[in-house]
């Protein structure tokens, strides 16, 4: 399959991983942060550790959009499917993300209409084949997936759809980078830069991390020698005392960004003034809501939302683990409470989060073949 | 462990972690029929000395025709699935159906039609059958029930605890045609594959299988819902041994590989309806796959890993590059109603 297979040759990989062998210090400890949630699923997935030196440290970043939401914002939009007259639509990941009483798949359970939708526009399809019902989209994402909703309300709006609303939870990694970075517990050589957000965004956004910071920013794709070629870019800038942004995704990321799409966010949203992060708390302007044009279609105003604010469970570390300072497996709850059967925490439940992945694929690994688990 | 979650969703019937709890939690122990350990897809049983092998199975698949396939033809081809990994031929069938108030004769009778072709097909008889309506709105067009009985195939015992660190598993074949092409058949993706559902009766590959290398067959298993690494999640639990697989060793046919590397789904827990997993004694597996080569579809199975002591319970995946994870069974609920 072209643009999979030679990512996955094993004789390039092996190359590659020898290079990165070459390049390391074996005196010095490398932290690097995957910001995105892509990637992590990808370490995880592709067993990559096993081909990385020891002494590189990868920590998980923020870039889970399912994690990073508060759990009132999901009692927030289930409040809405408690009318049977609405339609609770959203990506497969929402699903078992768990509220206060439960995840969309229990409410569904329960007899609410859960859909699980692959895009908005497919939300918008349900909303014109169900004219007696009002579908709400509940929006999650990064700028990957903002632009997608943003042309999904051009057209709502544009065709004069009126039982269609969204739910607008969609973030911005900017921010996200940037309280990481304010955290005082927090050590970072550089950054595994998002490959997909940076599709829309481009890559001049991080430069203020390489100019300020003086951190190396490499914009990674999602194979496993994308991820091995960016490491390997990090590297050779550390070693060479550099710190810039790179571009490793070329195939995919445009240095510029994709302005149709930038266009579209701008069209229809504007920052919040503040928007609160699971684990990261309050951080100002990092979220996008919905234009006062657009508030037709824009549930917070067709809808009476509570506005739940709920602490996570005490035990819980979400927070900690999403920050990075500590290892999923590091928390109370792991493994024991908190399994991706029974997630207490979102990060359990997406196949992006950091818990979730650890726990298929290395926590699990790690207890049958009675090692000690990676850090 | 009983079964204490508080109402049913739809991961409990999805053939994965939360079925087998539900099984082990809240049926076995309520009606005790035999131990956990010894839950195959067909129990044998003895009869005054007769052994007779015995298996019912559902059928809800939505949409009711899908390429390849119906859900008339799955109910047959299930059922004689279910009785050839077990090791048996089966003989005869019984049938229920639930139809929905309103739905068209001519569907039903395209149903019917499709399990009478695919019974003479399999060489099986059905000698019986009920049927129910139930009111508009409350089933879905149709759902098929079946219950199947068979003579156990002369000279093979599957038995997941007679497994041994060295032997070697056997795939018949390309996976995840059937759940692909019923995701796709929904139309709810904007995206078209040349595919089509797998289905069709693996007892001629069976036979064949067990003809020629009988005594080397520790176990066999169709990879329906849950999918391959479901089937042997299944067996690691039962046989305490590990299962390795070299990912690049599976086949899959392009169109499901670039579907799942889209959705983000892993095509070893995705369903088929027309293949099956062996694990064979090192000595016979030659033998086996000949076998099998030399009957008609089985031409592309293949060894896809082997039985090792570690990891003990667990299936281990290994890459080329040298990467490896833990596959575990299906959690929750990719796709419902899939067969």
């Amino acid at each position: 399959m072209r643009f999979v297979d030679e990512f996955r040759d094993p004789e390039i990989i092996h190359r590659t991983a020898e290079e990165l062998k070459r390049q390391v210090d074996p005196t010095r400890h490398y932290r690097f942060m995957e910001v995105c949630g892509g990637h992590t699923h990808a370490i995880y997935r592709f067993g990559l550790k096993d081909v990385l030196p020891s002494n590189i440290e990868l920590i998980h970043g923020p870039g889970c959009p399912v994690c990073v939401l508060p759990m009132g914002r999901i009692d927030d939009g289930l409040s809405m499917a408690k009318d049977r007259q609405v339609v609770f639509a959203a990506f497969g990941d929402m699903m078992r993300v768990p509220g206060t009483t439960g995840s969309p798949l229990e409410h569904k359970a329960r007899g609410a209409d859960v859909r699980i939708v692959y895009s908005p526009s497919d939300a918008l399809k349900l909303a014109r084949t169900n004219p007696d019902k009002q579908v709400m989209f509940f929006a999650i994402g990064f700028e990957t997936t903002a632009p997608s909703t943003a042309l999904t309300l051009m057209r709502a709006r544009a065709e004069g759809i009126k039982n269609f609303s969204v739910f607008c939870n969609h973030v911005t990694i900017i921010p996200a980078i940037r309280a990481i970075l304010d955290s005082p517990d927090m050590r970072l050589d550089a950054f595994i830069g998002p490959g997909h957000v940076s599709t829309v965004i481009g890559c001049r956004p991080y430069e203020w991390i390489a100019l300020h910071e003086r951190k190396p920013v490499v914009v990674s794709g999602f194979e496993p020698l994308d991820m091995l070629q960016s490491i390997l870019m990090i590297l050779r800038q550390l070693n060479a005392g550099e710190a810039r942004i790179e571009n490793q995704y070329k195939r995919v990321v445009p240095w510029e960004g994709n302005s149709a799409a930038l266009k579209a966010m701008a069209e229809v949203f504007q920052l919040r003034p503040y928007f609160e992060w699971r684990g990261l708390g309050f951080i100002s302007q990092s979220a996008l809501k919905i234009r006062d044009e657009y508030a037709e279609w824009d549930a917070e105003h067709r809808f009476h939302i509570p506005g739940i604010r709920v602490t996570d469970p005490k035990a819980a570390q979400c927070g900690e683990v999403l920050k990075g300072v500590l290892k999923p497996a590091q928390c109370k709850l792991f493994g024991c409470e908190c399994t991706p059967e029974h997630p207490v925490g979102a990060l359990m439940v997406s196949t992006e989060g950091s818990c979730a992945a650890y726990y298929n694929y290395e926590h699990r690994k790690a207890m049958v073949m009675n090692i000690a688990p990676a850090a | 462990m009983r079964f204490r979650e508080p109402q049913i969703e739809m991961a409990h019937g999805a053939g994965g972690k939360a079925s087998r709890r539900l099984v082990e939690g809240l049926f076995v122990p309520l009606l005790s029929y035999g131990s956990a350990e010894s839950l195959g897809d067909a129990a044998h049983v003895d009869i005054n000395g007769a052994q007779i092998a015995i298996t019912t199975d559902s059928f809800v698949v939505k949409p009711i025709t899908f390429p390849g396939g119906s859900i008339g033809e799955l109910a047959i081809n299930g059922t004689m699935n279910d009785l050839a990994v077990s090791g048996a031929r089966g003989e005869a069938m019984v049938v229920t159906f639930v139809l929905e108030e309103g739905l068209p004769t001519n569907l039903l009778e395209a149903e019917a039609r499709a399990m009478g072709e695919a019974a003479r097909k399999a060489d099986v008889k059905i000698v019986g059958g009920d049927t129910k309506v139930v009111e508009h709105g409350k089933a879905d067009r149709m759902y098929i029930s079946t219950t199947g009985i068979g003579r156990p195939l002369p000279g093979v015992m599957i038995d997941p605890h007679s497994v041994r660190s060295g032997d070697k598993v056997i795939l018949s074949g390309p996976i995840g045609d059937h759940g692909i092409t019923i995701l796709l058949a929904r139309g709810e993706l904007d995206f078209e594959a040349e595919l089509r559902s797998d289905t069709r009766c693996i007892l001629p590959l069976v036979e064949a299988m067990v003809q020629a290398a009988g005594p080397g067959i520790r176990w066999m298993r169709d990879p329906t819902r849950g999918g391959v690494a479901t089937s042997l999640n299944e067996l690691a639990r039962d046989c305490r041994l590990g299962i390795n697989l070299l990912e690049e060793s599976v086949p899959m046919r392009d169109a499901v590989r670039g579907a799942c590397e889209l959705l983000g789904l892993d095509p070893l827990h995705i369903a088929n309806e027309g293949q099956f997993l062996a694990v064979v004694a090192p000595e016979y597996v030659d033998v086996a796959l000949n076998a099998l080569h030399m009957v008609e579809g089985g031409q592309d199975a293949k060894i896809i890993g082997d039985v090792r002591e570690q990891p003990a319970g667990s299936v281990l995946v290994t890459t080329g590059y040298g990467g490896s994870r833990i596959v575990d069974m299906l959690v929750g609920d990719p796709l419902p109603r899939i067969c």
